[in-house]
């Protein structure tokens, strides 16, 4: 039974990954940039809605405040800085968002030092469900993995009926013949920005509720957003539902195993992921690793 | 052959390259007699600015000839450390190990490379970052190492202090100058315009009969190999190995920060890139976190404004290739 | 007035001189045949002209409004559209997705969804269809009705039957007459010079960047084409 609560919050917290990742699958499945100052960026929102709090603002308020003052990061930051890292080849978006990642490790560090913050959300910390003797069901985690079923819902509805959604599908899909028929694809990309980063910083606040962080948090944060985005295939929204509840049962399960094992586990399921999908995808078809290496035999 | 392909010589060696070529050597075998000439706290910091070098050099093998972006190299630094604790630990002469943890780390990457070198672009760069976190967390698993405290190096302890510092200093610099004359010998040979198209266009390489695979395998390995040695001499010279501190996604920011202001896709920019690095890391790497985030901020501005860096200018603006890695096609009669 | 005027033309790919010192005027309700060997610079003019690529020198006026600094998709809001070559539709929109993704330029109009499926039969039966698994031709037909959608004022058509099939190439070209019918002005690039002759008003030859020949199609015989798309002899502009 004790797998099964492992499990469950293994679920729950696969939906808090989800949220996370939402931005990263965005900004990869329409602009092509994989975005190394993602995680960095939802710590941006964690410690805005804490800062926020702190001042006296309620979590919620703090919330709402902060939601469009990351998009406008969003934009800014595809303005200045992603746009010409694009134009300057495939691989320069990398490199900046790397610089980037670094930069707002090491000014919030410089801003708010190294003590490890948390929100205080009263009661919502711990409240639960006791569904039976060994399944507990928090409600936090369960509002996160609701507002991620929403906004993964809303993003898909948003995409496949509404005209700047079908807009952005088009251009994510060939930007120049976007263009021949009307549509701006700057601005198409300004949006999917918004939407990416704000997300971020949503998913950011949560963190800073359910969990503790610090100035440093964003690298670790990435690579779980890239984890499940990877597992679930890049482009697929729903797939990255799938690829965050796969790392965040990963977690748990290894957690049960050893307290030392989590992170560790999550890490070998996707590599685990990667190389099965790659070896059913044919490398062995073609000859196996030999032959793609060129070693006759 | 037509009359155009005639009137057209390949060249390979400039006056200049020859110069350049034979002032570099000169400089790697002058600098052999360090210990005669310079003090104890030189020594250290030429041993510090051969690791830049190396690091440097490997991480623009990767990126800038290959097109393999990796933000986790320091996966195999760290395990070039471990290596080193572990062939000592098992009775391996110190110094022995410190040159054969390069070749160790070589033979991990190989399966390392069974995963991840089918992928491309930011899904390598960041499956890359992943294997690092996972060798990280598989070295804290191992008791020996004691985790976050860390283990020292206490075989270097037999040694007088003045011939440890030469014997590491002796192996730094035979390091690098191997490693970068494996680059060089690399670039000039077949596998450097193959690495160079699979960096272009990896399918368009493909198509013209490049071993795409096999090549970016060389790569991949021989850079693994490099950050490794660099790894054991830096256990050399700190002494102690604390996994935090040598899996550091650090690493990356200073190989990316040396490469990108020095010239990515050139031979001579991962070397000055290192010496700038070097001088400013000496000056101010006591500054903290003002430090790192100026760091950050001038690899951006060098990727927006000088995208081939300042030695990629340099070559760009005055039309000199230093080194004769490249190609130069010459009208008959001039 | 001319609805689409271009001066002094020219266009480079890299150090490639595509497109040199051209110059045009197309009238309202016209239909320009734009023909010329593989090469000869007639997609780059056109993409130069929807915006898509730089013009190196030269003027483009819409309407008598110079729209030469205007990003392509701001041309389509005045009214210049053009249908790509290789119909570039969009692979994971289905057929009626493309139409609508296509339809928000804020232009008055009388092309709709509707009124496009009278026009291209075929099409009503695979809105729902993704658009890569369309046949060329049905793909040809869908990219000439997502151009219409934008209600342009000019529509150039790139190419129109490249690939395609004889059968499909007549479907198209009914439906373009039916379009052309309806007043649009047309410039149409087009390798098959009968094809092209048979459906415009008038004519225009390109040899290496150049318009070696143009004029009404009425007043140009076959030869002169034939001659001016070889480069051969003396060709006459009208």
């Amino acid at each position: 039974m004790i797998w099964v609560n492992q499990i469950v919050q293994g679920v729950l917290l696969g939906g808090f990954y989800a949220l996370l990742a939402t931005g990263l699958s965005l900004m990869f499945g329409v602009m092509r940039i994989i975005n190394l100052a993602h995680g960095d960026l939802a710590v941006v929102g964690a410690f805005l809605v804490w800062w926020l709090h702190d001042r006296g603002l309620s979590v919620g308020v703090s919330l709402v405040i902060m939601l469009p003052v990351l998009a406008l990061v969003g934009v800014v930051l595809q303005r200045v800085l992603l746009e010409r890292s694009l134009r300057a080849g495939v691989l320069m978006p990398l490199l900046t968002t790397f610089g980037l990642a670094i930069v707002i490790q090491n000014l919030l560090f410089e801003k708010f030092g190294a003590d490890i913050r948390s929100v205080d959300i009263g009661s919502l910390a711990f409240d639960g469900w006791r569904v039976t003797d060994q399944i507990y069901v928090g409600k936090l985690p369960v509002l996160i993995f609701g507002v991620a079923l929403a906004l993964l819902g809303a993003l898909q509805f948003f995409l496949s009926r509404l005209p700047l959604g079908r807009a952005m599908r088009a251009t994510a899909q060939d930007p120049e013949t976007a263009e021949l028929v009307g549509i701006n694809a700057r601005g198409v990309y300004l949006c999917a920005a918004a939407i990416a980063v704000a997300t971020a910083g949503l998913a950011g606040a949560f963190l800073a509720m359910r969990a503790t962080f610090d100035a440093y948090a964003g690298p670790t944060l990435l690579i779980f957003a890239f984890e499940a985005v990877v597992i679930g295939r890049i482009g697929s929204l729903w797939g990255t539902l799938v690829g965050g509840v796969s790392i965040g049962v990963a977690q748990t399960i290894g957690a049960q195993l050893n307290p030392q094992w989590s992170i560790l586990a999550g890490h070998l399921v996707f590599l685990a992921v990667l190389a099965a999908r790659l070896t059913v995808s044919g490398v062995w078809a073609r000859g196996g690793f030999k032959a793609a290496v060129g070693i006759r035999s | 052959m037509s009359a155009a392909a005639s009137a057209v010589r390949v060249q390979r060696w400039t006056p200049l390259s020859i110069v350049a070529t034979c002032v570099g050597t000169v400089l790697l075998a002058a600098l052999a007699f360090g210990p005669v000439v310079f003090g104890a706290n030189t020594i250290d910091k030429l041993t510090e600015l051969f690791v830049y070098v190396i690091l440097a050099a490997m991480w623009n093998a990767l990126a800038g000839y290959a097109g393999l972006v990796s933000v986790g190299q320091q996966a195999f630094f760290g395990l070039g450390g471990y290596a080193t604790i572990q062939l000592t630990q098992h009775g391996v002469n110190v110094f022995l190990a410190l040159a054969l943890a390069g070749l160790a780390v070589a033979a991990v990457s190989l399966p390392t490379s069974l995963v991840v070198l089918w992928l491309r672009g930011g899904e390598f760069a960041i499956a890359m970052w992943v294997v690092a976190e996972v060798f990280h967390l598989l070295v804290n698993l191992d008791h020996s190492v004691h985790g976050v405290t860390g283990t020292s190096l206490t075989a270097l302890n037999h040694y007088d202090p003045t011939d440890r510092r030469r014997y590491t200093y002796w192996l730094a610099l035979g390091m690098m100058s191997g490693l970068l004359a494996a680059v060089f010998f690399l670039l000039r040979g077949r596998l450097g315009p193959s690495m160079q198209a699979i960096r272009d266009d990896e399918q368009a390489a493909g198509s013209v009969g490049v071993r795409v695979l096999r090549t970016k395998l060389v790569v991949f390995v021989l850079a693994a190999a490099g950050c490794g040695a660099a790894g054991a001499i830096w256990l050399a010279g700190q002494l102690t190995y604390q996994p935090n501190s040598y899996f550091s996604i650090q690493w990356t920011a200073y190989m990316l920060f040396m490469t990108l202001v020095g010239g990515l896709a050139t031979f001579e920019g991962p070397i000055i890139g290192a010496l700038i690095f070097f001088f400013i890391q000496d000056r101010f790497g006591t500054h903290g976190v003002w430090y790192l985030v100026g760091l950050g901020a001038v690899a951006i501005l060098c990727a927006l404004l000088l995208p081939r860096g300042l030695w990629g200018t340099i070559e760009d603006k005055f039309g000199i290739r230093l080194l004769p890695v490249g190609y130069r096609l010459r009208r008959r009669d001039s | 007035m001319s609805i689409l005027e271009v001066e002094g033309m020219d266009a480079h790919h890299g150090l490639l001189h595509a497109v040199r010192g051209v110059s045009l005027s197309v009238a309202r309700g016209e239909t320009l045949a734009l023909v010329g060997a593989n090469g000869a610079g007639k997609t780059t003019l056109l993409r130069t002209i929807a915006g898509s690529h730089p013009a190196t020198l030269g003027r483009i006026l819409y309407d008598g409004t110079d729209v030469t600094s205007l990003p392509a998709y701001l041309r389509v809001r005045r009214g210049i559209t053009l249908v790509p070559e290789g119909r570039r539709l969009f692979p994971d929109l289905t057929l009626e997705e493309n139409l609508l993704v296509a339809g928000r330029t804020g232009r008055k109009g009388d092309w709709n969804v509707e009124r496009l499926y009278k026009t291209f039969p075929m099409l009503a039966r695979l809105r729902k269809k993704r658009a890569a698994t369309l046949s060329g031709g049905e793909q040809q037909a869908t990219a000439i009705g997502r151009a219409l959608m934008t209600n342009p004022g000019v529509l150039l058509i790139d190419e129109a039957s490249l690939g395609l099939a004889p059968v499909a190439v007549d479907l198209i070209y009914e439906s373009l007459a039916a379009v052309v019918a309806t007043g649009m002005t047309l410039v149409l690039v087009e390798q098959d010079v009968g094809r092209a002759l048979g459906v415009a008003s008038h004519v225009a030859c390109m040899l290496e960047g150049r318009i070696v020949l143009e004029g009404p199609a009425a007043k140009v015989t076959r030869e002169q084409v034939v001659d001016a798309y070889f480069g051969l002899g003396a060709a006459t502009p009208a």
